[in-house]
């Protein structure tokens, strides 16, 4: 399934339904794996759990580039404080080695956490397309609110099919249109 | 219609919310005119905060030679500001971040504005140590960056600048956590709104679709950020109890400072949560998602930390004897009954006496008592602070320069002026943004609100033909068949919930969840059959009244613990109904003969049961009230 935002934008043909409940829409979901229905989207007003693997989505990984980050900032305030008190401008503070290794960890503490965060939310808002500025339409106002939206590509699941699935199973009301 | 309940936890979410009900409750807010209440707190923050500035500017101008300090008494009322409000910013990425790792699932209801609070609370304290350094335009030469000066960098071994590091980066992660939850939320208003509203909330919403993809990574990045924030959260106050422990001062120079501060932080922090949550939640008319049972689990986080905070008050003063380190003793013999003993006693009255009334689970749920505990810890804390600097500094090693410190009007305008900056922007928060976390009330919704359909769900609503007269009584006193309510599928009459009253909300709850009990699972018969083939000879001896398949909870008999209530099931008394026709004698006598022993007297047992089988709950109440463990 296309995974971003990107594919909404492109001005396509898109079939959707509207499904009251979690619950209903998840069985959808799992109806069209039956029938072999290309999915493109789903859209919910809360994450629905237990719908990534049935969609087919893989794992996220962001946690990995959080981690990198993280490593990132660790890197960054130990070698910077490092190279700061040991070759930039060594100064001894009350009789202390000039390599305190003891007096750098809230620091280098600090700096991991806010390199992890910094970088996993950035990194979160490209990869889905979003920020400020950003404006992408929607397919129903309701879906933010209490609605559960399934959406085929027209490319892919042809209206007669997408709308044959829909009364099948239990959608509230399915419409067509341009995105 | 049925409506599915817990029988293990007290909901969450309460009024039978659809998914609809919820974006209406808690977007609604945001888009009245805000009403006169608002603009006059509004006006009246504003005034406090300009004055606030007023003073920063005065002090600016003049110098901190206008604050009462001397060369005795370095820190004054701003570093104890800066350690109070930096406290209480400890609560909001507690609950949002450490509770979500331990899946606490009231932290839903009060997440947002803890966060938010927690946010406002910081940049006040910000402010202390900028304007305190009395060159407030060369703030910028406390961060290392490259500069024409050598390049002159900061001293890395200094808890200050630590400080800096711990105070910034817990106030950016803190921000971007909250933004991002935010987000959603922000798209709902935006789907809702018209014109130049949705524009602004077109703006702010980043485009959110709710794309699975997208809620995917957002839940992955919500774990990772709190995962990162728990540490973080725990090492700021740490950090700044660094700034005194690593000093020379005695009462300063303690190993026990950073877990004692850490807990004091989060002390404090839930105060001020349940200070404000009890106005908002009264204000915006939000009973029904920050809970009584929201209170009582802050109320438990309260009497914990003021416990820890009490411990440690107490550890310090052993150690100050025990050490036989005379500067010590002195120091806190000082704090006791020197000059400033008042501080000291009314920090251990509010901090550690006056949390202590919650180890009772009807003060925990009482709401004027919660809310002005709450306010007696937001003054004991700022004790606390005020008794470990300006007290501990006051009476230093030379007698000849100890000396007094009073603030001025400068530092008392300044403090009002941070409570003026935190009030306006909370006002202004409460107005542009939900104050509930809307689409993570919607997810718990099922399993920890009222509509939860877990696995041990009861499902009610539905007459199984048993029980008798006795379950059409308690049919008569249902919840729902009061309100006319079918299950959530359809809300009725949403107006009708506003005016419930807290307390008859939870009876009606109690009622509700023993009317569910009594009438649910078609697998009745399975329970009363459950007991085994003895027992059920045991039954015939005691000749036990039948009724079918109904299963009361027992243990709201006062007197039945879960240990009696199976002592009794086993002999087949499953309900209120049989308890309430049982002889005294033939209970006691069923008790010795069970395994186990039972202290409890059954003398009232039969008297309540007959008053909870008929579904007599006020008067039940009354009786239990006077009872003493079930004896009269």
């Amino acid at each position: 399934m296309a995974e971003n935002t990107k594919s909404i934008m492109a001005g396509k043909q898109i079939t959707y339904g509207l499904y009251n409940d979690e619950t209903d829409m998840m069985a959808a979901v799992k109806h069209a794996n039956v029938k072999h229905l290309e999915i493109m989207d789903v859209f919910s007003p809360f994450p629905v759990h237990g719908l990534d693997p049935i969609l087919g989505l893989s794992e996220s990984r962001l946690h990995i580039a959080g981690f990198i980050y993280g490593l990132l900032g660790t890197l960054t305030a130990f070698l910077g404080m490092t190279w700061i008190f040991t070759k930039d401008w060594p100064i001894v503070f009350g009789g202390k080695p000039y390599w305190s290794v003891p007096a750098f960890i809230p620091i280098t503490f600090e700096l991991t956490v806010l390199f992890a965060a910094v970088g996993m939310t950035f990194t979160f808002y490209i990869l889905c397309g979003l920020g400020p500025g950003v404006t992408n339409k929607v397919l129903d106002d309701r879906i933010t609110d209490d609605k559960f939206c399934i959406a085929f590509d027209e490319s892919e699941v042809s209206r007669g099919e997408a709308e044959s699935f829909f009364s099948s199973t239990g959608a509230t009301e399915f419409h067509s249109k341009v995105l | 219609m049925s409506s599915p309940i817990s029988v293990i936890r007290e909901p969450l979410v309460r009024g039978h919310k659809t998914y609809h009900q919820i974006t209406e409750d808690l977007i609604s807010p945001t888009e009245k005119t805000p009403g006169k209440g608002w603009i006059i707190g509004f006006i009246l923050s504003v005034s406090i905060l300009a004055f606030g500035i007023f003073c920063i500017l005065w002090t600016i101008w003049h110098g901190i030679g206008t604050w009462d300090l001397n060369r005795t008494i370095g820190w004054g009322w701003d570093i104890t500001n800066f350690v109070w409000w930096i406290g209480i910013g400890h609560a909001g990425t507690l609950i949002s971040a450490i509770l979500l790792l331990f899946r606490q699932k009231w932290r839903t209801g009060v997440n947002r504005a803890a966060e938010a609070m927690t946010i406002f609370a910081v940049m006040c304290a910000g402010l202390f140590p900028l304007i305190h350094m009395g060159r407030i335009w060369m703030a910028m030469f406390i961060f290392p960056y490259p500069n024409t000066r050598g390049p002159l960098w900061p001293n890395f071994n200094s808890p200050l600048l630590w400080d800096v590091f711990a105070i910034s980066t817990y106030f950016t992660v803190s921000l971007l956590f909250w933004y991002t939850g935010l987000v959603p939320d922000f798209a709902t208003v935006r789907d809702r709104a018209s014109g130049f509203r949705k524009k602004i909330y077109n703006f702010l919403s980043f485009g959110w679709t709710g794309s699975a993809k997208h809620w995917q990574r957002w839940e992955a990045l919500s774990l990772v950020l709190a995962g990162i924030a728990t540490p973080l959260v725990l090492s700021v106050h740490t950090i700044v109890s660094f700034d005194f422990a690593t000093s020379v001062i005695p009462g300063w120079h303690t190993t026990i400072f950073p877990p004692y501060f850490v807990a004091g932080a989060i002390f404090s922090g839930f105060a001020m949560v349940l200070t404000l949550m009890i106005v908002t939640r009264k204000i915006l008319n939000l009973q029904e998602y920050i809970t009584i049972a929201h209170i009582e689990s802050m109320n438990k986080v309260i009497v914990v930390t003021g416990t820890i905070v009490g411990v440690a008050y107490l550890t310090e003063l052993f150690i100050a004897w025990y050490s036989g380190y005379v500067y010590e003793q002195f120091a806190f013999f000082n704090r006791a009954f020197g000059p400033y003993w008042w501080s000291y006693f009314g920090m251990m009255f509010c901090n550690v006496l006056s949390p202590q009334i919650f180890w009772s689970r009807k003060m925990r749920r009482n709401i004027t008592v919660t809310f002005w505990i709450s306010i007696l810890i937001n003054v004991g804390m700022w004790f606390e602070r005020f008794v470990i600097i300006a007290t501990t500094l006051a009476r230093d090693y030379l007698p000849s320069s100890w000396s007094l410190y009073s603030p001025t009007w400068v530092e008392i305008g300044i403090f009002i002026g941070t409570m003026g900056l935190f009030s306006t922007l909370y006002l202004i928060f409460c107005r542009v943004a939900p104050v509930v976390a809307v689409a993570e009330v919607k997810s718990i919704l099922k399993t920890a609100g009222d509509q939860y359909t877990g696995p041990d769900a009861i499902y009610h609503g539905h007459n199984h033909g048993h029980g008798g007269g006795v379950h059409g009584i308690i049919e008569g006193t249902d919840y729902h068949a009061m309100h006319g309510h079918g299950g959530h599928g359809g809300h009725g009459d949403h107006g009708g919930h506003g005016g419930h009253q807290e307390h008859t909300d939870h009876r009606a709850h109690e009622t509700h969840s023993h009317a569910a009990t009594a009438t649910a699972k078609e697998t009745g018969a399975q329970v009363a059959g459950a007991s085994t083939a003895a027992a059920a000879s045991q039954k015939m001896d005691y000749n036990i009244p039948d009724y079918g398949g109904l299963k009361d909870d027992l243990t709201k008999i006062e007197g039945i613990g879960p240990k009696t209530e199976r002592a009794l099931n086993s002999v087949g008394i499953n309900s209120f109904a049989a308890l309430s026709e049982m002889e005294v004698d033939v209970i006691q006598d069923i008790l010795d003969k069970a395994d186990g022993n039972f202290l409890s007297s059954p003398e009232s047992w039969p008297e309540q049961a007959q008053l909870a089988a008929e579904g007599r709950w006020s008067e039940l109440q009354v009786l239990q009230d006077k009872l003493n463990g079930g004896k009269y």
